[in-house]
């Protein structure tokens, strides 16, 4: 059975930590196909899976409740809406707006250039030793290991200003929390939704409004 | 065979490519809708970092509260720019962002 040794080496390889590598590989590679396909439906194809395999990163750091929320309010809602976007707008002639060979060099030349300036500058950091680690391993009475996951709670006491990690020890200190981003948060999406419903409905033309007007004056 | 431990610097580099890629696409692309995806490609980049710093320095959890309200954000960017993106159709009916030239000064 020697010829099934090499793809069950492949899966143990995935379940022991290779998977990070193909999420971060997909993420990569659909984020370039992005920029380089001229199909407007190409490109939300390729932003669904860059934004799904970010969420697969997400749960590789243990932050279990981002990628859930990265997978439900991004690729189940905004890509959604986006798409919903390239349908009432991508009319024939309009599926492929062409950019000038020479605008994709330049942004090409210019996007290389800033990719190597961000990762010398966050390569040359380092980043373990910066800072105090105070409390960061210790964890409170009550709560998961981070490696097993589960931060809703621990996410939780932190919108409500209690820092887990201090819980079981004697320093337990509240601090201001984000209750109050979270009411602005909240208020700044009500907003929105009465903004997006005002600049979307459709209007009534305004000749035939004016004659409506001068029919009422005329009556 | 155990798979090497993904360390700061490969999310780092995932983040990156990430960023890059958006400004680029927000600078070359030509449909409004191709731009949007641009910004969300940058906010998701800034997630990434905001998670892996949270993780792997003394950020704690302050990092995924910030790439929750990140998300909340680009919702809402995404919704009121498409209002607006929908309303520049229904008036010039076309989507290249070159023909909205009229306040130009």
């Amino acid at each position: 059975m020697s010829w099934l040794s090499a793809p069950i080496d492949a899966v143990a390889w995935l379940f022991q930590g290779g998977a990070v590598y193909v999420f971060a590989l997909m993420a990569v590679a659909c984020a370039v196909a992005v920029v380089v396909s001229q199909n407007v439906v190409r490109m939300a194809f390729w932003l669904i899976l860059s934004l799904a395999a970010t969420a697969g990163l997400f749960f590789s750091l243990n932050a279990d409740f981002v990628g859930a929320a990265q997978l439900l309010i991004y690729v189940g809602g905004t890509l959604v809406l986006l798409i919903f976007g390239v349908m009432l707008t991508a009319s024939g002639p309009f599926l492929q707006i062409k950019s000038r060979p020479g605008e994709m060099v330049l942004g090409g030349v210019v996007g290389l250039v800033l990719l190597g300036l961000i990762l010398s500058s966050a390569i040359s950091v380092d980043w373990a030793n910066r800072g105090p680690r105070s409390a960061a391993e210790t964890v409170g009475v009550g709560f998961n290991t981070p490696s097993s996951g589960n931060t809703t709670r621990e996410l939780g006491l932190k919108f409500l200003g209690a820092n887990p990690k201090d819980l079981g020890s004697s320093r337990s200190t509240l601090s201001p929390g984000f209750l109050l981003p979270f009411e602005i948060v909240s208020v700044h999406l009500l907003v929105v939704l009465i903004g997006a419903a005002y600049l979307a409905r459709t209007k009534r033309r305004r000749d035939t409004a004016n004659s409506e007007a001068s029919n009422l004056s005329a009556s | 065979m155990l798979a090497p431990a993904a360390d700061l610097n490969m999310y780092l580099f995932v983040a990156a490519v990430l960023f890059v890629c958006g400004v680029v696409c927000m600078a070359t692309k030509r449909n409004a809708i191709g731009i949007l995806m641009g910004v969300e490609l940058v906010l998701n980049g800034a997630n990434l970092n905001f998670v892996a710093f949270a993780r792997h320095t003394p950020l704690g959890m302050d990092g995924q509260v910030f790439s929750l309200f990140v998300i909340v954000l680009a919702a809402a960017e995404a919704a009121i720019a498409l209002a607006i993106a929908l309303n520049f159709y229904n008036n010039h009916l076309t989507i290249d962002v070159d023909r909205a030239d009229e306040l130009k000064g």
